[in-house]
C-alpha cells in the first residue's frame, strides 16, 4: 500500500516540501512513537504497581512481629515455694524447675487484675494461665538463679504476654472466633482490654525478634530470627571464602592466560549455562557430594555454605571476566612495554582497575545466595528448630542451624497464625540485608569504578 | 596473591578445629514430623530447667528418623528418633545389623485425627466411617453389587450431609497419617458398607480385599497432599465444598477457620482420644538408644523430663498443644527409669 502511494507522493510533494509542515506519513509515525511510549509507561506502571502491592503486603503483614505485647507484673518471688531449706544453696534453688514459677507468675497477675479493678468471673490465679507466654517462668528463674538474694522480694517483670493475648491486641485473634478457641476465652481478652487502658499490658518494639532464637511451637511470641541470621552468616564465609579466590583465579586464566581454542570456548559456554542451572540442581548435587558421600554433618552452614559456593561460582566468574575485559587492552600493552611479565601484568596492573567490578559481582552473587532456599531444603536446613546459639567458631560451621530463608519457610508452615506473621516479619529482615547488600554494591561501584 | 594464600590456610584451620571439637554434649533427635512440635517443646523446657544444652532436635519423617537411628551406634549418630508410628520388624533388624540392639520404646501419648471443613462451608457435621468409604473408594457397593464408585454428591449415599461435590484432601501416603486414615476409617467403611463382604463372596483372596478396601478413587476427587497441614487448610481456604484430614493440633491452633465433623457420633477432643471413644487416634513413639545412655550427657534425664507428669501428663504443656495424654504415663515413666529395652520385660 505504501509502495503505492509513494510515487505519487514524490510528485506532489517537491514543490511545497518544508521541513516545518507534518505530512501525513509523519503524523503517523509520530503516532506510532507516541503510541509505543505509551505502551512502555503502561508496563513500568504495571510493574511498579506490583511492587507496591508486592512491598505493601509485606509491610502489612509483617510489621506486627517488630512490636511484641508485655505484661508488666511484680511476682513476689515466695521463699516457700522456691527455697524450702531457707540456706540460699544456689543447688537447691536449681532443683525448682519453671513449673515451681508459674503459679507464682499466675498469682502476680492475678494480683493486679483485682488491684486494677477489673471485673471477672475467673477467681482462680490459674485462670492467668491462658494470658502469659510460657517462656516467662524460665525468666523469672533465670533472675532468680543470677541473684538468689532476690527470693523473699516482690520483684517487677516485664513478660511476654501469650501469642493469642498478642494477636488480639494486633487484631489477628478476634472476639467472635474466641469462643471455639480452648487457648483463650472471652473473659480473657475482657481482662487484656482493662490491662491496656490501665497501662499494664503494652505493646512494644520487639529486639528478640531480630536477636533471639527459634521457639518451639506453643510460644511463637518468644521467636526470633537471630540464630539463623547467624546460620546465613557462617554459610555467607564459606561462600565467600571459596568462591571469591577460586572464581576470580578462574576468570583471571580463562581471561587471561588460556589459549583461545576449542576446548576453552566449551569451558566458558558451560560456566554460563552453569550460572542458568535450577539452583534446586545444586541442591540435590550438594545432598549427594557433601552428605552422603563426603558424609559431612547434616543441616550445617558449612555444607550449606558449599553448595551455594558452587551456585555462586558462575555468577563470580561471569562479572569478573566482564570486569576483567572492560579494563582496556592499552593498560597492557603499556605494562608489557615497560618489560613487565604478564603476570605482572595483571596483578599489577589489570587487576586491581578489575576489582571494582569483580566486588560488585561478588556482593550480588552473595545477595542472591543469601536468599536462596531450594538448595537449603535438600541438605536439611528446614525441619530443624534452631534453638542454640553456636558457641564459637567451628561449631557456627559444623552445628546444625538454620539459615534466614529456610527460617521463614519453616514458620510459614507452622500451625499456630502468630508464626505466619513471623514469616512475613522474617521477610522485611531478609530484604533489608539484601538492599543493604546491593546498595553496598552500588556505592563500591559508583567510587571506584573507570571509565574509559 | 597472599590473601589467597590467608582463606586456604583459614579455611584449613576451621575444618581442623572442626573435626578436633568432636565430643558432643547435646542430646540429637530426629524423625516424624507429627511428633516435631512436642519434642521442640520439650527440648525447649528442658533447656531452660537443666544445665545440659538444649537437645537439638530435627524432623524428616519417621521413616527417614528411624533410618538414622538405625545407623550405628557412636557420636555422629542421633541418639533418639520420633515416630508417630511403631517400629517395623524390618527395622528392628536393620538396626541390629548395624549394632544398634537395644532400643528403649517410650510411647508420649495419642494423636487424634480430625475431619474438618471451612467454618462457613457446608453443614460437614457428622460422619460414619462408611461415608468415607463410600465417598473415596474405587469400589463400592450399590444395590447389592460392587461397582465402579458412582458418587459426585455426598448427599447422594447419607441424606443427612450437604449436596455437594465429593472433594477430599488427604494425607498423601509418605504421611503415617495416611495409614491410620487407611486402617481406622476406610478398612472399618469397607467393612460397614458390605463391600468386604461383597468382595469376599465374589472370591477375592484376603491380600486383594485388604488392597482394595483402603485404596482411593483416581478421577480426582480424593486428593492426596503430601505437604503439612498448612497446605491442607489453604486448599480448604480456597474450596469451600473441600473436607480435609487434619491432626488435633493443628485443628485447635485454627478454629477460627475449620469447623469440625463427628466420627460415629464423638466429637475429636482430647478426653474422648483419651477414653478411645473417638475411633481415629493413633500412638506417637520416639526410641532411645540404650548404649547412648551414660555416654551423651543428659540423654536419660530428656527421655525421664519428656514423660514426666509435669510435661506429658493432661495439664502438661504438651496436652495443651494437642497430645492426647496416655493414662499409662506412670507404666512407661518406670520403664525408662529402669531402662527396660524392647524385648524384655513386655
Amino acid at each position: 500500500m505504501t509502495d503505492a502511494s509513494l510515487p505519487e507522493n514524490s510528485a506532489a510533494a517537491p514543490a511545497h516540501r518544508s521541513l516545518n509542515t507534518v505530512d501525513a506519513r509523519t503524523r503517523k509515525r509520530n503516532r506510532a512513537e507516541a503510541r509505543f511510549r505509551a505502551y512502555g509507561i503502561a508496563a513500568v506502571a504495571t510493574g511498579l504497581v506490583f511492587l507496591v502491592i508486592l512491598l505493601g503486603s509485606i509491610l502489612f503483614n509483617g510489621v506486627g512481629a517488630f512490636q511484641q505485647t508485655f505484661i508488666k507484673v511484680p511476682v513476689y518471688l515466695d521463699p516457700a515455694k522456691l527455697d524450702k531449706s531457707g540456706e540460699r544453696d544456689i543447688e537447691a534453688i536449681k532443683k525448682v524447675s519453671t513449673f515451681g514459677y508459674t503459679p507464682l507468675i499466675q498469682q502476680g497477675l492475678f494480683d493486679v487484675v483485682q488491684a486494677a479493678g477489673i471485673e471477672t468471673p475467673l477467681a482462680k490465679p490459674g485462670d492467668m494461665k491462658q494470658m502469659i507466654s510460657p517462656s516467662a517462668a524460665a525468666q523469672v528463674r533465670d533472675t532468680v538463679i543470677e541473684n538468689p538474694d532476690l527470693i523473699g522480694q516482690t520483684v517487677d517483670f516485664r513478660i511476654l504476654a501469650s501469642s493469642r493475648v498478642d494477636g488480639y491486641l494486633k487484631d489477628r485473634v478476634f472476639r467472635e472466633d474466641v469462643v471455639r478457641d480452648k487457648n483463650i476465652d472471652v473473659e480473657h481478652l475482657d481482662i487484656v482490654d482493662g490491662l491496656v487502658a490501665a497501662g499494664i499490658v503494652v505493646k512494644e518494639f520487639n529486639l528478640t525478634f531480630i536477636t533471639g532464637a527459634d521457639a518451639s511451637e506453643s510460644r511463637p511470641e518468644q521467636a526470633g530470627l537471630g540464630v539463623s541470621i547467624l546460620g546465613s552468616f557462617f554459610m555467607m564465609l564459606v561462600v565467600l571464602a571459596l568462591s571469591l579466590p577460586i572464581g576470580v583465579a578462574a576468570s583471571i586464566y580463562l581471561e587471561e592466560f588460556a589459549p583461545k581454542n576449542r576446548f576453552t570456548d566449551l569451558i566458558e559456554v558451560n560456566i554460563s549455562n552453569l550460572a542458568a542451572v535450577p539452583s534446586i540442581v545444586f541442591g540435590i548435587l550438594g545432598l549427594a557430594v557433601f552428605i552422603q558421600f563426603a558424609h559431612l554433618p547434616q543441616s550445617a552452614p558449612l555444607v550449606g555454605g558449599l553448595t551455594l559456593t558452587l551456585m555462586t561460582l558462575p555468577t563470580i566468574v561471569i562479572s569478573t571476566r566482564a570486569s576483567l575485559k572492560s579494563v582496556p587492552p592499552s593498560i597492557r600493552d603499556a605494562a608489557l612495554g615497560v618489560g613487565a611479565s604478564k603476570m605482572q601484568a595483571v596483578f599489577h596492573h589489570v587487576l586491581p582497575m578489575a576489582m571494582p567490578g569483580i566486588l560488585t559481582g561478588t556482593i550480588i552473587g552473595l545477595a542472591q545466595a543469601l536468599g536462596e532456599t531450594a538448595p537449603l531444603l535438600l541438605i536439611g536446613m528446614v525441619g530443624y528448630i534452631a534453638t542454640n546459639y553456636p558457641d564459637g567458631l567451628a561449631s557456627g560451621f559444623m552445628d546444625p542451624n538454620s539459615a534466614m530463608p529456610a527460617q521463614i519457610f519453616e514458620w510459614a508452615k507452622r500451625a499456630d497464625p502468630a508464626y505466619y506473621e513471623r514469616a512475613w516479619g522474617g521477610i522485611i529482615i531478609l530484604l533489608v540485608f539484601l538492599m543493604t547488600m546491593n546498595i553496598i554494591a552500588i556505592i563500591l561501584r559508583r567510587r571506584f569504578e573507570r571509565r574509559w | 596473591m597472599s590473601y589467597f594464600k590467608m582463606t586456604a590456610s583459614t579455611l584449613a584451620i576451621a575444618a581442623v578445629s572442626a573435626t578436633a571439637a568432636a565430643a558432643r554434649d547435646n542430646v540429637q533427635v530426629a524423625g516424624s514430623s507429627t511428633v516435631l512440635p512436642y519434642a521442640s517443646i520439650v527440648a525447649e523446657a528442658f533447656g531452660e530447667n537443666f544445665d545440659f544444652p538444649t537437645p537439638v532436635v530435627e524432623s524428616g519423617g519417621s521413616s527417614s528418623g528411624l533410618k538414622r537411628f538405625c545407623e550405628g551406634v557412636g557420636e555422629n549418630t542421633i541418639d533418639i528418633a520420633n515416630a508417630s508410628r511403631a517400629i517395623r520388624e524390618k527395622e528392628i533388624k536393620a538396626c541390629a545389623e548395624a549394632g544398634v540392639t537395644d532400643i528403649i520404646e517410650v510411647r508420649i501419648g495419642y494423636d487424634g485425627i480430625v475431619f474438618a471443613s471451612q467454618i462457613d462451608g457446608p453443614g460437614f457435621t457428622a460422619f460414619e466411617p462408611a461415608d468415607w468409604y463410600n465417598a473415596l473408594a474405587p469400589k463400592v457397593l450399590k444395590d447389592g453389587e460392587l461397582v465402579d464408585n458412582p458418587y459426585t454428591m455426598w448427599s447422594e449415599f447419607n441424606a443427612d450431609l450437604p449436596a455437594v461435590e465429593i472433594a477430599a484432601f488427604i494425607p498423601g501416603t509418605k504421611h503415617g497419617t495416611r495409614e491410620v486414615f487407611e486402617e481406622k476409617v476406610l478398612a472399618h467403611g469397607c467393612e460397614a458398607t458390605g463391600a468386604m463382604k461383597a468382595m469376599e463372596e465374589a472370591g477375592m483372596d484376603e491380600d486383594s480385599i485388604e488392597d482394595a478396601c483402603i485404596s482411593v478413587r483416581t478421577d480426582g476427587r480424593s486428593i492426596d497432599i503430601d505437604g503439612d497441614y498448612t497446605e491442607t487448610l489453604a486448599r480448604i481456604d480456597s474450596n469451600a465444598e473441600g473436607v480435609g484430614v487434619f491432626g488435633l493440633a493443628f485443628y485447635e491452633n485454627n478454629t477460627d477457620k475449620l469447623k469440625v465433623a463427628t466420627m460415629s457420633g464423638v466429637a475429636p477432643s482430647t478426653e474422648t482420644i483419651a477414653s478411645g471413644e473417638y475411633p481415629v487416634s493413633r500412638p506417637l513413639f520416639f526410641y532411645v538408644k540404650k548404649a547412648h545412655i551414660g555416654v551423651i550427657p543428659g540423654l536419660k534425664e530428656f527421655a525421664e523430663f519428656f514423660v514426666s507428669d509435669e510435661i506429658a501428663g493432661p495439664d502438661g504443656p504438651l496436652a495443651n498443644y494437642g497430645l492426647v495424654s496416655d493414662p499409662e504415663l506412670a507404666m512407661t515413666q518406670a520403664k525408662i527409669a529402669d531402662e527396660v529395652t524392647m524385648g524384655e520385660g513386655m
